[in-house]
């Protein structure tokens, strides 16, 4: 099947999100459409799946014009999508949501039989080990993300677009994610690979088109060089190799022992981890999300309930203090949710950026505020972190995500720390940025604040981190050296100890994405 | 290789490391249930009426007993069989603090059955001291709780209906009150109380299309939308029943009654033959329905969709599945099975329109939604539970005038079925699974 995307204009408002987009995807292609958070690559497919109505522009499949009107349409036409954020209802069994929306049935009934049927005979093909009666909620991330491949094909997909499908995955999983459309595409599937990670693109595509805020701004070949590539996609030459000067660690700033987490059903959410930070150098928290990285800096800052354990700073006991006592301790924060924990999004920029000093001086007192101070604040802030907007003034909600995350970090940057902790500090944010606020948290780890970094991003971690605990599964398996061989901490991700993902890497597991690497052209 | 190959492709269920250590709040429960259980046993048991007996009517003269099995009714001394089963519920809360009070975790099941033994032996201790010097037909009590749990039933069902498909629904109090007002007017007008039977559903269906317009359409705050609802459908049957109804009872109000269908020999069942099998369609159609809505719900393509619809729309909605039309359809629906409900009130108890006649079942009815868990099933034993609760209060409320024995005020006792709705949702509420997008109106982009 041929799918031809034709001059697609999607606007938001006055925001132009796709600008008159060509896109041609060829039977049996793996076809990458590589570009930057906020390019509108999501938004490009999300009107390819009748999710969002286009602007202008037709759809043609197999040179025949066609309008979707809903994700029917399209999932009748050939096109299955696995979402970024998976679209399985957690609470159903693998099985059930594999069949949801064509359900067989039997005398009226639902024929559970043969959707675990169903399920079994599409794992078997691509040596999947799914259990039909599983609940989609107690599988592990990348078990999800093969339902919603099954789900897809259960559709007999013809074309396959898979958005930001590796951002979730450890990069053993990505790689067999690779060997799957491979797969696929030897069996007539086409595939459309939305990704930023431009080794992937290299290791897995056919073809490539590189999107620029809402353009295409060009096709390359998967042989082309990394560096061109990244200049491609965002449109200057960048050099992410991050110089970064040793640590020169001081006393032990942060003592965390045995600190466990458990939720309202009993389940440890954080089991038993301890670790020291210094004064002056970086801990990266590596791991796929939701191994309890969440709750570890939740209960460091006091937001979570049933913490046990210890979390000394400075020699204060941080573990039964509240939020306010333990911000007042000289803690920024930088929430991994920006959205949800971060930002008031109808508050000002201005308002934001004070958000966790607004009763203290020179921004205000117990009983009023003072505009005078918030609004020069911001306004040194909004120069200094490259904050694009037109106004302080303006609501929050207005900026883009990237900019958004600016606030946020210069808002925990902008006093005297006693300690850094920043969750997913470059989320969404463009790779001009991620340099610039790479360079701020080392400066801040420079002054001799201890800096705790959480990020699912391997790329992030190696660039930051002087040391770095891996967490698996509400532990930490291990702490390594910020050098630490990439292969190894994927294999820590999936589980490994640190001698084990040692010996496995020493007798010969690699992953694409290491060996790439190593190639060299783009840290 | 291989190694790393068969962990990274392990699509195996995740073990969550629960740990099985008491939970903090271990006391709560044990101490709740000392407290009652030592007020009950000073008050029904120690401060009972010396000498009195009580008497509870079990079979009847024409039911079926062959050879007597079941005796005529049994005769206890008030006081000691008070005493006796304040000691057995003492007894149960005392096996809760021993268990509760263990490092480990107290399995629910046990839990729930030393909680239930609880219940039982205190509510029976209550009763044999309520009814001191008189007597009291467990038969009738128990046909008057199924006939009181018509309505709550009906409800609730109403309000699983809709929130499983994530729209909350408030508003079943006024889906009852329109049932009821639609019964009663169309019975009357056109002389068949089988005309009302299939104008209540209708009538009530109204009050679901403004719920679904507002709720689904104009995405306004449910919970706001449900109570103004609800005044509104007292505001309006009230208009009717002071203009119309009123000024010509015979004609828009006249009292009608579905015939009771009797079962031979099945009502004549001792205890529960009268409960099961001596009712009005509307009982047996109660039954009917929450077995089918089971079936539908947990067991068919529709079910499956709507489930999916209530927890995860846009997941429903990339799959083809239409999220609005669903919610509209189901909200609908659950109106007209609240207004089965409300007709239980008129032409199923034989009484005449009244205004406000409602009385506060349609937020019982919603308790009893929340406290079976989003279940049909468990819906209809909440309904029953707080229909229990009602019936025992309209008993004791008759027997408060009579000569000696334990006098109760009547107003007191009119708190029973919300004080049992009270504790009840309060013991599950938070262990309760609510569908994940209840309340949440589902926008397209």
């Amino acid at each position: 099947m041929k799918l031809e995307l034709r001059e697609i204009t999607k606007t938001f408002g006055t925001f132009v999100a796709n600008d008159a987009i060509d896109l041609v995807i060829e039977p049996g292609e793996i076809h990458s459409l590589l570009g930057e958070n906020g390019a509108g690559k999501s938004t490009l497919m999300n009107v390819l799946y009748g999710l969002y109505r286009p602007d202008g522009g037709q759809i043609l499949i197999d040179d025949q014009p066609v309008r979707f009107t809903g994700p029917g349409d399209a999932m009748a036409a050939g096109i299955g999508m696995v979402h970024q954020h998976f679209m399985l209802v957690p609470v159903f069994t693998v099985a059930e949501n594999v069949v949801l929306g064509h359900e067989p049935t039997k005398g009226g009934m639902l024929d559970i039989a043969a959707a675990r049927e169903l399920v079994r005979e599409i794992s078997a093909r691509f040596g999947f080990d799914l259990d039909p009666d599983a609940l989609v909620e107690d599988l592990p991330v990348g078990a999800q993300q093969r339902v919603e491949i099954v789900k897809a094909l259960s559709r007999h997909a013809e074309v396959l677009v898979l958005d930001e499908p590796t951002a979730v995955l450890t990069p053993h999983e990505t790689d067999e994610l690779m060997n799957i459309m491979r797969q696929l595409r030897n069996e007539g599937t086409s595939i459309v690979f939305i990704t930023h990670k431009l080794r992937e693109v290299k290791a897995v595509s056919d073809r490539i088109t590189v999107i620029r805020r809402g353009k295409v701004v060009g096709t390359a070949d998967p042989s082309a060089d990394q560096a061109d590539l990244a200049s491609l996609m965002v449109g200057r030459q960048v050099s992410l190799a991050l110089d970064k000067a040793p640590a020169a660690p001081g006393e032990v700033a942060l003592q965390v022992s045995d600190l466990r987490v458990t939720d309202d059903a009993g389940v440890r959410t954080l089991d038993g981890v301890s670790f020291d930070v210094h004064r002056g150098e970086v801990l990266a928290v590596a791991g796929v999300q939701g191994n309890g990285q969440t709750e570890l800096t939740e209960a460091l800052l006091g937001l979570q309930d049933n913490v046990q354990g210890s979390a000394v700073l400075h020699g204060a006991e941080l573990v039964g203090r509240s939020t306010k006592q333990i911000l007042d301790a000289g803690i920024g924060f930088v929430p991994e949710d920006r959205t949800h924990d971060a930002l008031v999004p109808d508050f000002s920029v201005a308002e934001n950026l004070v958000l966790d000093q607004f009763n203290r001086a020179p921004y205000g007192s117990a009983l009023s505020m003072n505009p005078t101070a918030v609004r020069t604040n911001a306004d040194t802030l909004v120069g200094d972190f490259d904050v694009r907007t037109d106004s302080p003034q303006n609501a929050v909600s207005t900026l883009s995500g990237g900019n958004q995350q600016k606030v946020v970090m210069a808002r925990a940057l902008n006093r005297e720390l006693s300690l850094l902790i920043a969750s997913q500090p470059t989320r969404g944010v463009d790779v001009g940025s991620i340099e610039f606020l790479h360079r701020r948290i080392l400066g801040e780890r420079d002054k001799g604040t201890p800096v705790i970094i959480v990020s699912t991003e391997l790329d992030e971690v190696t660039q930051l981190a002087d040391r770095i605990a891996v967490m698996y599964r509400g532990t930490i398996l291990g702490i390594v050296p910020g050098d630490t061989d990439r292969d190894v901490l994927g294999l820590m991700m999936a589980g490994y100890t640190a001698e084990a993902a040692r010996e496995a890497v020493a007798s010969g597991a690699r992953t694409t994405d290491s060996q790439l690497a190593d190639e060299g052209e783009l840290a | 290789m291989s190694a790393t190959t068969r962990l990274a492709s392990d699509d195996a269920v995740v073990q969550k490391a629960v740990v099985d250590e008491r939970p903090s709040t271990w006391w709560h429960l044990p101490l709740t249930t000392t407290i009652l259980g030592v007020l009950g046993l000073i008050f029904f048991g120690l401060r009972g009426i010396p000498g009195a007996s009580s008497t509870y009517g079990i079979a009847r003269e024409k039911d079926l007993n062959p050879l007597g099995i079941l005796p005529e009714q049994v005769t206890v001394p008030s006081m000691a069989a008070s005493i006796v089963l304040a000691v057995i519920a003492l007894l149960a809360s005392a096996a809760l603090w021993a268990l509760q009070s263990r490092p480990h975790r107290l399995r629910p099941a046990i839990r729930n059955t030393l909680v239930g033994i609880f219940a039982v032996a205190w509510v029976l201790s209550f009763m044999t001291w309520v009814i001191s010097e008189r007597s009291l037909s467990v038969g009738t009590l128990l046909q008057s709780t199924v006939i009181l749990a018509v309505p709550l039933a009906f409800g609730a069902l109403s309000g699983v209906l809709s929130e499983r498909a994530g729209v909350i629904n408030i508003a079943i109090e006024g889906q009852l009150l329109f049932g009821a007002f639609g019964a009663a007017l169309v019975g009357s007008l056109l002389g068949n109380v089988w005309a009302g039977l299939i104008a209540a559903p209708l009538v009530a269906v109204l009050m679901g299309a403004l719920l679904a317009l507002f709720a689904v359409g104009y995405q306004v705050q449910q919970i706001i939308v449900g109570v103004v609802l609800n005044v509104f459908a007292v505001g309006i049957t009230s208009f009717f029943f002071g203009s119309v109804m009123s000024a010509n009872p015979g004609m828009f109000n006249s009292p009608m009654r579905l015939p009771t269908l009797r079962i031979p020999l099945l009502a004549d069942i001792p205890l529960i033959g009268s409960a099961l099998f001596e009712q009005n369609i509307l009982v047996y159609l109660m039954w009917v329905i929450v077995v089918v809505l089971t079936i539908a719900l947990f067991r068919t393509r529709w079910g499956l969709r709507v489930r999916a619809v209530g927890e995860h729309p846009r997941a429903a909605d990339t799959v083809g599945i239409k999220v609005n039309p669903t919610r509209w359809s189901n909200v609908l629906l659950g109106s007209a099975v609240a207004g089965l409900g409300g007709a239980m009130l008129t032409i199923g108890t034989g009484v005449a329109f009244g205004e406000d006649m409602s009385a506060g079942k349609g937020y019982i009815a919603l308790a009893a939604m929340i406290l079976g868990r989003y279940h049909p099933v468990g819906a209809l034993l909440a309904a029953l539970t707080f229909a229990f609760a009602d019936s025992l209060q309209l008993r004791l409320g008759t027997m408060s005038a009579a000569e000696g024995g334990v006098s109760i005020p009547g107003d007191f006792l009119l708190m029973l079925p919300y004080v049992v709705a009270l504790f009840a949702v309060a013991g599950v509420v938070g262990r309760v699974r609510v569908p994940a997008a209840d309340g949440i109106p589902y926008v397209k982009q």
